[in-house]
């Protein structure tokens, strides 16, 4: 492992100059789950990095049912899984957080870094996109803001420039009759990254049987996780039974395009987009049907 | 659920059969016991080892000179830095060693041969500056075509390992090289005529991956070759003696100037018999002005670059009659060595039809190299691949015959007298003890559900099955040395040499104590380093309660002789007149116990110390049935083990809870290997999964309770009855759960793993 230089940034200035400054020779360091582990293996270098931790805005957590949730980039995920609100407003994200490493794992990770290390394979992104999550950017422009399933650009990319970084995750308010889940697979019952993970999310009608708006997302299928348009929008108006999650299951499965790599088969996976996304829809319409 | 216990006899024992904790307990949970990568001398500098990123390369050269300059480095060696042994022989474990291929496997010479093969090695002030002089070193490789499939490896165009090896053909030297390098065969009666005459025949090919044991303790060694020729060697490892004298040789240096200290391990399951680190820490100590060096493997060097063991191809046929005997049985066993000759697939080959009576018998066994890591032993060597290859075969033998898979291996089942396929006769063995108590247990008749529904509650995707399986292990008696020496408080300090790898400390101390006549808590037993007591084989093929124990037992009988003859001296009678019950000697009223005689130890004649040495060829074999329940997922492909129960015939249980612990940990390593463990290669010999996160052992989320039950069948050759424990329940779970998937779902998985993407396949979906 490399020595490197460490600052404790104090404020989104100070942090944003750093970074425009160093350029590609620093990153930033939230919960360091991925990024200490990447230098320690000789997988990333970087001559400094940067804390955020000591950043009041990017620790906040807060939520309503109005204006809905704000993450900032470095809560650690337990805080979100701990408080019964969030549970209720956002189940596939929760579900995500749930699966992400352990107890101490979670004491520790962040979705901020989750989602800036741009894995494909990372558990909280299918989540955040089919909530409608949007990132609240920082950079030496001012502020932006970006779609979730907009910002991995490539395997371990993001859509930041040199100078930016990421303050805070917003996701919107749930409609009424809302519901999602996220669902991975792997060969084992934990340590394992994702061979497929699959999330979706659901507004019914008040009857609960007929589906308004919905969205598919799928992990480890594709070089950045994917918004399946095609399947959510054959949601759309459609009957919540079978032969409707069938079909969109079917079409969610041809938008992943995966390839072969020791954790599993290009063809395992494909299969598996079709199973995990079935059983996910099941899953988040079941929960629509279960809130008001 | 808890284990249970069954005796065929039960003397009455007041040590053997209980349950202390272990004396070494307390330091291992609370930190403080000392593993090679604690041990800290002063001054001591930290090597890092350069592997090669080809499987197969010459090395046309080295140029060490950067790194050298590098301000920190205080060593760096290569290849030729080592003298070249030759062509010897040495015991190793329960097997035997080519010191040449062991010193060339340590450090390449003029070509790598596995990606990960040691090229170079520094040693530096800090591990950071080591790793940045690795960086400094330039090394031009002329890349060579890589061979990795065993079956690849045997055709006569394959690119070969080694151009001077040639087969030995069933005691035949061949004409060509090759890399095969052996072919053993075992035959006996007609097999072709047997299956011409038999009622049912099922011939299949099976393949099994690379694995690793996963023990959590990475290779480590530190060294001080001293400036007066002196070298003191600390490490992990399984076998302190054989080592001594694998660096000996390998350093060319006499055994008598290593001393070898073992310090705790953190499992070895016989990974750790051969040496890898510390002749390099040796060298680069000498190099760097007799400076004491550390060396410790990460994880990713531990999975590419120890010793793994073989992956294989099998193909059996088996033939019964009508009435359920099997008439004739035919293995041939294709076995990776990796990159030097020396796969356990003879050992295999003993382990293949063990379990049976079978007239008619061929077995065809081939050593093979290829460009991946040298195999090493693990836990019952060769013995997995064999028996998942002959219980698959025989279950579906059983399923055409409509026999109950247990009654099938009962109604074939060994016994004393009856002879092994590869040759030798068992003497009292328990194989149809250990199946009747299988077929018993409540497990097996409680009812399984065939299917479950999804998660989504809408598909009975998720389907049910049981499945049965044995196996068998030779076990091993060895020699071992030990000495005990009574304290004046009525004590016993008992000096070992057998590394304690399962609560050995414990089962030795045990034994001792009831020979003795003493309480368990007053033996303190200690692992010690090669000068300090006499030669030990490995800790390995199962031998250590065993052979160990034995040696423990007559230390007690000689310390109990001793006490007997000072009594008699304190009363005036002879020695033989004494009795001795439980720790109380006795003679015409007069009455002292062990602790009393001690006390007058030094009025009585001085010191009470006993020493021995002792080997016995009469271990006894043990056998194992297993059985398992499981679900699979019929849609995504993947397994949960439901509920296992383990029956084994263990001799005797000297500590119940450590027997217990050795047949579940074997059962949890055979699943493991049964459903997701596997080296995975790329085309050029790159092993892309040398991590704990993408080479899957099994978590503890992953396994259910393993209920065990101990069935004690002693042996005869043994004062309490002990038979090894450790390796057999290994041997049977990649069966049981090849069985218990095709219970569930009607397809038979010929390969191992059988990971979710080999499911889906086999089942169609993909
Ligand atoms: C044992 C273990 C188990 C794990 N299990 C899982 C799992 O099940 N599922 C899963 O998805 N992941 C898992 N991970 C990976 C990791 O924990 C998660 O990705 C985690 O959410 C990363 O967050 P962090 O705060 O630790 O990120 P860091 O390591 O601090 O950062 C990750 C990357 O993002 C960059 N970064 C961080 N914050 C910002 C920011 N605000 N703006 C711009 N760039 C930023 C960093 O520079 C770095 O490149 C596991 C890791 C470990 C060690």
């Amino acid at each position: 492992m490399q020595a490197f230089e460490y600052v404790a940034a104090t404020s989104v200035t100070q942090a944003v100059s750093l970074l425009k400054e160093r350029g590609e020779q620093a990153r930033v360091l939230s919960g360091g789950t991925d990024l200490l582990v990447q230098l320690k293996e000789g997988r990333r270098y970087a001559s400094l990095l940067i804390d955020i931790k000591p950043i009041p805005e990017v620790n906040e957590l807060s939520y309503s049912p109005e204006t809905g949730l704000r993450i900032g980039a470095a809560v650690p995920c337990f805080h979100l899984s701990n408080q019964a609100a969030i549970r209720q407003a956002y189940p596939g994200l929760i579900d995500a957080v749930a699966l992400i490493g352990g107890v101490q794992i979670q004491g520790r990770a962040t979705l901020g870094g989750n989602l800036s290390n741009a894995s494909p394979a990372a558990d909280s992104i299918p989540a955040l996109i089919v909530h409608h999550a949007v990132c609240d950017i920082a950079g030496p422009a001012g502020r932006r803001e970006l779609a979730v399933e907009r910002f991995c650009t490539a395997p371990g990319k993001n859509a930041l420039d040199v100078g930016e970084f990421l303050v805070a995750i917003r996701v919107p308010p749930p409609p009424a009759h809302f519901g999602a889940a996220y669902l991975r697979f792997i060969p084992r019952n934990e340590m394992d990254i994702a061979v497929v993970g699959a999330a979706a999310s659901v507004t019914l009608n008040k009857q609960g049987d007929i589906i308004l708006s919905g969205r598919i997302a799928l992990g480890a299928v594709a070089p950045t996780p994917l918004l399946a348009e095609e399947a959510g929008a054959a949601l759309a108006g459609r009957p919540a039974d079978a032969e409707m999650i069938e079909q969109v299951a079917r079409i969610a499965q041809h938008a992943a395009r995966p390839i072969t790599d020791m954790r599993g088969t290009a063809a395992q996976r494909k299969h598996l987009a079709y199973v995990l996304t079935r059983r996910v829809l099941e899953h988040a319409i079941e929960r629509a049907r279960t809130t008001t | 659920m808890s284990g249970e216990n069954q005796s065929v006899e039960q003397p009455t024992y007041r040590v053997v059969g209980t349950r202390p904790i272990r004396p070494d307990g307390v330091d291992k949970v609370t930190g403080r016991a000392i593993f090679g990568a604690d041990v800290r001398l002063s001054g001591m500098l930290y090597g890092r080892v350069l592997r090669s990123p080809h499987a197969h390369a010459r090395i046309k050269s080295i140029d060490t000179s950067a790194a050298e300059a590098l301000p920190g480095v205080k060593a760096v060696i290569t290849g030729r830095d080592f003298p070249d042994p030759q062509n010897k022989v040495a015991a190793s474990g329960e097997g035997t060693v080519n010191l040449r291929s062991l010193a060339h496997n340590c450090i390449a010479r003029d070509k790598v041969l596995y990606f990960g093969h040691a090229v170079a090695a520094v040693a530096a002030t800090t591990p950071n500056l080591a790793e940045e002089a690795l960086k400094l070193i330039r090394v031009e490789y002329e890349p060579l075509p890589v061979v990795l499939d065993v079956l690849e490896a045997m055709r006569p165009d394959a690119p070969l390992l080694h151009e001077d090896l040639r087969t030995n053909e069933m005691g035949q030297r061949s004409e060509r090289p090759s890399n095969v390098a052996n072919h053993t065969r075992h035959e006996r009666g007609d097999v072709e005529k047997a299956f011409a005459e038999a009622a049912v025949v099922v011939e299949r090919e099976f393949r099994t991956s690379m694995v690793h044991q996963g023990y959590i303790e990475p290779q480590n060694g530190t060294v001080l070759w001293n400036a007066d020729g002196q070298i003191s060697v600390w490490c992990s490892t399984q076998a302190p003696f054989d080592e001594r004298s694998q660096i000996a040789e390998i350093l060319d240096v006499p055994v008598s100037k290593i001393k070898l200290t073992p310090a705790e391990i953190g499992g070895g399951f016989g990974g750790k018999l051969s040496v890898y680190l510390e002749p390099l820490a040796a060298m680069l100590s000498k190099k760097a002005g007799h400076k004491p060096v550390q060396m410790v493997m990460n994880r990713a060097e531990v999975l590419a670059a120890t010793g793994p063991t073989s992956g294989s191809c099998i193909r059996v046929k088996m033939g019964a009659d009508r009435n359920g005997c099997i008439v004739a049985a035919q293995a041939w066993m294709a076995y990776e060595a990796g990159a030097f000759p020396g796969s356990p697939v003879d050992a295999g080959a003993g382990v293949i039809f063990a379990p049976y009576r079978i007239p008619n018998v061929r077995i065809d066994a081939y050593d093979v190299v290829v460009n991946k890591p040298r195999a090493g032993a693990y836990r019952a060597p060769g013995g997995t691949n064999a028996a998942f290859a002959s219980e698959s075969v025989i279950d579906e033998l059983a399923e055409q015959l409509g026999i109950d898979p247990l009654e099938f291996r009962i109604l074939n089942g060994a016994k004393e007298g009856d002879r092994r396929a590869d040759g030798p006769v068992y003497r009292r063995i328990g194989f149809i003890e250990a199946a009747q108590a299988a077929q018993a247990h409540p497990h097996y008749s409680a009812p399984l559900a065939p299917s479950r529904l999804d998660p989504t509650g809408k598909n009975p995707a998720i389907k049910r099955g049981r499945g049965v399986a044995a196996g068998f292990w030779f076990n091993w008696g060895g020699k071992s040395s030990a000495w005990a020496s009574l304290n004046p408080d009525g004590t016993v300090s008992l000096i070992e040499g057998s590394p304690d790898i399962g609560g050995s400390r414990a089962s030795i101390a045990m034994q001792l104590a009831e020979s003795l006549g003493v309480r368990f808590e007053d033996v303190k037993p200690a692992v010690v380093d090669t000068d300090s007591v006499g030669y030990n084989d490995a800790t390995g093929g199962s031998r250590v309660t065993f052979g160990t124990g034995w040696v423990a037992y007559r230390l007690g009988q000689k310390l109990k002789q001793q006490l007997k003859e000072r009594a008699a001296l304190l009363w005036d009678v002879s020695p033989e007149q004494v009795q001795v019950e439980a720790g109380m000697f006795s003679c015409n009223g007069h009455r002292i116990t062990i602790q009393e005689l001690a006390a007058k130890m030094h009025e009585t004649g001085g010191p009470i110390v006993a020493g021995d040495t002792f080997e016995s060829e009469e271990y006894g074999p043990g056998f194992g049935v297993h059985i398992v329940d499981l679900e699979v997922d019929t849609e995504t492909g993947k397994v949960q083990i439901l509920r296992y129960t383990a029956a084994q015939d263990v001799g005797r249980a000297i500590h119940p809870s450590y027997v217990e612990g050795q047949l579940q940990g074997g059962v949890a390593q055979g699943i493991g290997w049964a459903l997701n463990e596997e080296y995975v290669y790329d085309a050029d010999g790159h092993l892309l999964n040398a991590s704990f996160l993408d080479y899957r052992i099994p978590t503890a989320l992953d396994l259910p309770m393993i209920d065990t039950v101990l069935v004690e069948v002693p042996n005869p050759g043994h004062p309490y009855g002990v038979r090894g424990v450790g390796e057999t329940p290994i041997v049977p779970p990649a069966g049981a759960v090849a069985n218990a998937i095709y219970h569930a779902t009607g397809v038979r998985m010929t390969t191992l793993p059988m990971s979710p993407a080999r499911i889906l396949e086999a089942l169609g979906k993909v």
